[in-house]
């Protein structure tokens, strides 16, 4: 493809789809696609966030039991990672738009890094909880849901589960079982992005973007910001909230 | 009165979207709107008549009241799986796959829609999502009803509801694809001069189905994922064993499966629409208000879900608000039907095969809305709730509404589609027997639904036997009336008359072309200069009655 | 098989004339439209058919205020409909205050209920003429629904919640009793009958079927077995646990600083998983019952804690139970003397 490379312009651009009139329209069609592909992704991710709250609600006790359990500095280190990763991806589609193309292949490549990075932190704290049996059911076979349960007078061990009162382990297993949809399901998000990054990555070596022609980065983007959001919520929902209950 | 006048058609080249390329890996990997929907044609009609066989197995199993025919356990599979593959392997993409594929970037005067590679990934999905089913259907089937309520389905159903969930799970992401894909194309593919309001009224529905698809369909998506898991791995949010609500399923479900009936009957709407003004010759009578119905249809279809649990342990308040939320999504359907028989005043009616669809489609769509008003009300539907009343009710929304105006739509582009004319006296024969066969299955069920008579009952009290007698003599009238049809269209596509380019003398833009189109549609893209079923110059336009003079545009 | 075709059911409950009245409403609004729209389609269609084959007719413009009219007209017909059916649903739906209360558990595929006088019965219900009569469901597995169409109306029967469901019948005879949510293999067998007596045939009924403990006094025996009275008080006065004895039907206020009202759904959840719901100023000492009563065993229970009413005061639903236990000075209402 590189090969035929051609100077850009709008009307018979090299990237330019057939049934498409011109450069504009194509872009316009990319992105309002991207965008209402977003819509759908925040429905499917509404009908865990309703589950959540009405068992949030129905049992506070448990879930903020569950939570604290929780490794808060894990989590706000990945909150961290994942805003970074949102503002180099914002500077590629900048330095794809005005057409500089070793700032852009880095910002790709920071970005891409950083969502790993992501992903391998969430790795680790997915491993403390196969430790401390926090898996719920059956969803790895032979390693049920059994954690240890710290009475009260016992020396205080981490691996152990602090139940505050009126919180049972049985609704405990509903909180683990929501975090682990949800951040699983935000997880599958994170690898499917480092993908598409990939691709972009491949593609921004091998120069096929320019001014005129970048909606796939901008495109990639805008999902990538929406995984980071998603992210920024289940934060608070899931390690936050009701922490003061704990240490307050 | 004008006559008509011939509109300009360009000559029939011999090049078109069928003929242009030959092979079966042009047909498996086409990216052409025209292609990918007749493969969908093909499909859905395969997977119609599997459901139609299942349909005929209940019908002949409630013929006598012990349960004779089937036992119990087959017979819930049986219902069941009527129930999945009619719904989400036929009414919901019927019309938006196969004419909606075919005819949106045609009426836009576009060369394809947005994006046709995803248009080809949905067709694949849909397959893939299709083949799961079936496989589940073949090693054992499942029991648990099209609503999988939990925790039924979840802990005590022993059948394939995993492999079956998958299936569906899959199957909506086609259904996502093709939505996203029809709105970005009503949005930016739209040729010069065709404004929204120049856009015929079946770009407005399927406009309005697709924001249906997007909004409605990953969530029951998650619940189906969700479900899944429950069952393989022993979690429970649903389970009241471990804590959980099975009413929050339901919640979830019916959030998303009451949108759909919408997602059904929508785009039949905007094809009665095209077939009532094209066939009387005459603007559609309120134009923007049958448009703007629909979208009003869309929202308030998403507000409604909860008037399907009046008889769960849903607070008392919350019924209220459904009902009366449930009333008024039933006004702007209200709007459609009545403008529907405004635009036949005056108008020059034909009788023809599609224009007979729809004079039915207004008949059984009436019928079909009114009787949701019962179930709407809430204390006749906590009596009706789960009869046989829900039962012809719905059908007659899915099978006298969605059904019909997918007949008469294949029917009114099977010119354009193959190029051929179907038979006409077989069509009229043939949607006449449809439309009594179908009267006679549902109506008699109505009565049996408010003596009592529960559904998914595999035998029942003999003083239920003469509804079902009628029911089944119904659906075999109705079942031979549906061989006939998808005999002459096979038929036809060898032996049918040749079909002009425009072959009903109708102004929009899917008839400026040759029949069947080229490939990219056009020869050269079209600037749109007149709205929707313009007959006739606008300056002739009657101001009717006493009723103006506010002239409304049209 | 009758010679006519009937178009509604037996009308046997104070609902059914209510609901069948509706009914008619909605059917006449109905078959008016239908007849309108069809009659008006089929006129167009005869008068305005084609006459030759190139005729275009003037194009007409739409019009505000038939839009207007045709939208308002039905939005207030539909109005109509809304609040006639929801003053009927909001009736049904409150659980009158001095009903004849039965439990009912429905399991796959078979209805157990039991009366607060204590016969047990299966797949059928026996209930007199002329009384209320409160269900109290619950279901050991999956989704029932209790449904009776001579009454017009039916509830769901869900596991892990009570859901309650009351009538008042009219007419002696026999009725179907369907369950209504598809439950399995057998849904369509899980089906009985209700049998609607005169007051004395039933009082003839309930004494022909002595024998079984009431479920309060079964739910006392099941208080001391289960050991709760260790805590709670011989007679529910409290101890290390909270006060029972009339404390039903009142709020409580919880450890957490907010409160509960004590009803089935508490009762139940506090066997259940003790910790969730922590009556102020006790500790979290209790042990889980869960595995340990089955759902009939709760009803029991539960049944016991309401009959112990703080200065030996019974409610009347359960009057004849404590007759046997703590209460001796309560007189059996006229309509249940058993024994």
């Amino acid at each position: 493809m590189a090969t035929e490379a051609t100077a850009p312009e709008i009307h018979g651009h090299r990237s330019l789809q057939h049934h498409f009139e011109n450069m504009e329209q194509q872009r316009e069609a990319g992105t309002l696609g991207m965008w209402v592909f977003l819509v759908t992704e925040i429905m499917f991710f509404g009908g865990m966030f309703l589950a959540y709250t009405l068992y949030r609600s129905l049992y506070p006790a448990a879930f903020a039991s569950a939570s604290n359990h929780l490794d808060i500095t894990l989590g706000a280190v990945n909150t961290g990672v994942l805003i970074l990763s949102s503002f180099t991806m914002a500077m590629a589609v900048y330095f794809t738009q005005i057409g500089k193309r070793r700032p852009q292949v880095l910002c790709l490549l920071l970005t891409l890094l950083l969502g790993l990075t992501f992903l391998g932190i969430k790795a680790v704290e997915y491993h403390d909880k196969y430790e401390d049996r926090l898996i719920p059911g059956r969803l790895i076979p032979g390693h049920s849901f059994n954690p240890q349960v710290q009475q009260e007078g016992q020396p205080v061990d981490p691996h152990k589960l602090h139940l505050l009162p009126g919180a049972t382990v049985e609704k405990v297993e509903m909180f683990y079982w929501i975090y682990f949809a949800m951040t699983g399901m935000h997880a599958l998000h994170m690898i499917i992005g480092a993908g598409l990054l990939t691709f972009l990555l491949i593609f921004s070596l091998k120069g096929r973007f320019d001014p005129e022609y970048h909606s796939p980065v901008e495109v990639i983007g805008l999902y990538w910001h929406f995984v980071d959001i998603v992210w920024i919520f289940l934060f608070p929902l899931l390690y936050l909230l009701g922490r003061h209950l704990e240490h307050g | 009165m004008r006559a008509i006048e011939s509109f300009e058609v360009p000559a029939p080249p011999r090049v078109n979207y069928i003929n242009a390329q030959y092979g079966l890996k042009s047909w498996l990997l086409t990216k052409d709107h025209k292609r990918i929907a007749l493969l969908y044609l093909g499909s859905i009609t395969f997977f119609f008549f599997i459901g139609g066989l299942y349909a005929m197995m209940i019908r002949l199993e409630l013929l006598t009241p012990q349960g004779d025919l089937l036992q119990s356990t087959t017979y819930n599979k049986v219902f069941t799986q009527h129930g999945i593959i009619m719904i989400f392997f036929f009414l919901i993409p019927s019309i938006p796959a196969t004419l909606g594929n075919f005819l949106i970037p045609m009426m836009i005067g576009a060369k394809d829609l947005a994006f046709p590679r995803i248009n080809l990934l949905s067709w694949y999905i849909y397959l893939l999502g299709g083949v799961i089913t079936i496989y589940a259907l073949l090693a054992g089937g499942v029991d648990t009803g099209w609503t999988f309520y939990t925790p039924f389905s979840t802990t005590f159903s022993n059948s394939y509801v995993v492999a079956t969930g998958l299936g569906i799970f899959i199957n909506g992401f086609s259904s996502i694809l093709t939505g996203l894909n029809f709105i970005v194309t009503i949005h930016t593919m739209r040729a010069p001069g065709m404004t929204w309001f120049r856009m015929p009224l079946f770009l407005w529905s399927h406009y309005a189905t697709s924001l249906i698809m997007i909004l409605g369909t990953p969530v029951i998506a998650i619940t189906v994922l969700l479900l899944a898991f429950e069952r393989l791995a022993g979690v429970g949010i649903f389970n009241p064993a471990l804590g959980g609500d099975p009413v929050l399923f339901q919640h979830l479900f019916w959030f998303y499966s009451h949108p759909a009936v919408y997602i059904m009957v929508l785009p039949s709407m905007g094809v009665i629409s095209e077939l009532i003004a094209n066939f009387s010759r005459k603007n559609i009578f309120g134009y923007s208000f049958v448009a703007f119905s629909s979208l009003a249809i869309a929202v308030f279809g998403f507000l409604v879900w909860g008037h399907h649990l009046f008889v769960t342990p849903q607070s008392v308040y919350a019924g209220m608000i459904f009902s009366f939320l449930s009333f008024a999504v039933a006004i702007p359907s209200a709007i459609k039907v009545f403008n529907w028989t405004a635009t036949l005043y005056k108008s020059s009616i034909s009788y023809d095969t599609p224009m007979l669809y729809a004079l039915g489609f207004i008949g059984l769509f009436t019928v079909g809305g009114m009787t949701g008003l019962f179930l709407a009300s809430l204390a006749v539907d906590v009596h009706l709730s789960d009869t046989y009343f829900v039962v012809a009710h719905f059908h007659y929304i899915m099978v006298g509404g969605a059904l019909m105006g997918y007949l008469g739509g294949l029917h009114y582009w099977w010119p354009k589609i193959s190029g051929r004319m179907y038979p006409e006296g077989w069509g009229r024969f043939s949607a006449l027997v449809i439309f009594v066969g179908f009267n006679l299955t549902f109506l008699p069920q109505f009565v049996a639904g408010y003596l009592g008579m529960p559904r998914r009952y595999h035998a029942y009290p003999p003083e239920f036997q003469v509804f079902n007698v009628l029911s089944t003599a119904g659906a075999s009238i109705l079942g031979f009336g549906m061989l006939i049809p998808a005999i002459y269209f096979v038929w036809s596509m060898r032996y049918g008359k040749h079909a002009e380019a425009n072959p009903w003398h109708l102004p929009g833009l899917e008839w400026r072309t040759q029949s069947p189109p080229p490939t990219e549609n056009f020869e050269e893209t079209p600037i749109v200069t007149w709205d929707a079923y313009e007959f006739a110059p606008r300056e002739e336009t009657e101001v009717v009655g006493k009723f103006g003079p506010e002239l409304e545009r049209i | 098989m009758q010679s006519w075709i009937p178009l509604v059911p037996e009308s046997a409950s104070s609902f059914s004339w209510k609901v069948d009245a509706l009914y008619f409403y909605l059917s006449g609004v109905t078959l008016f439209f239908a007849l309108l729209i069809s009659g008006m389609v089929i006129f167009f269609v005869i008068r305005y058919r084609r006459r030759t084959p190139y005729e275009i007719p003037r194009p007409i413009a739409g019009s505000h205020k038939l839009e207007t009219l045709w939208t308002v007209i039905p939005f207030i017909i539909a109005m109509t409909m809304f609040g006639w059916g929801a003053r009927i649903y909001f009736e049904q739906y409150k659980p009158p205050a001095n009903a004849i209360e039965v439990y009912v558990v429905g399991k796959q595929w078979m209805w157990k209920l039991q009366h607060a006088t204590g016969q047990r019965e299966i797949n059928e219900l026996h209930v007199p003429v002329g009384r209320k009569i409160k269900l109290i469901m619950t279901s050991e597995d999956v989704i029932h629904d209790f449904f009776v169409p001579a009454f017009r109306t039916k509830a769901d029967v869900v596991p892990g919640r009570y859901t309650t469901l009351w009538f008042e019948p009219t007419k002696p005879g026999t009725y179907h009793l369907f369950c209504a949510e598809y439950c399995g293999m057998n849904h369509s067998g899980m089906t009985g009958s209700v049998i609607v007596m005169e007051p004395r045939e039933f009082d003839n009924w309930l004494s022909g079927n002595t024998g079984s403990m009431t479920p309060a006094t079964a739910g006392q025996q099941l208080y001391q077995t289960l050991g709760c009275a260790s805590c709670h008080g011989a007679n529910g006065e409290g101890g290390r646990g909270p006060t029972l004895a009339g404390a039903f039907g009142k709020m409580t206020p919880l450890q957490d600083g907010g409160s509960v009202r004590v009803d089935e759904p508490y009762i139940r959840e506090s066997i259940l998983n003790p910790q969730a719901k922590i009556v102020a100023g006790f500790g979290p000492i209790m042990p889980t019952f869960q595995g340990q009563v089955s759902e009939d065993q709760l009803v029991q229970l539960m049944a016991y804690i309401k009959s112990l009413q703080a200065g030996g005061q019974t409610t009347p639903a359960t009057a004849a139970s404590p007759a046997q236990s703590s209460s001796p000075a309560n007189a059996p209402s006229p309509t249940r003397n058993i024994r």
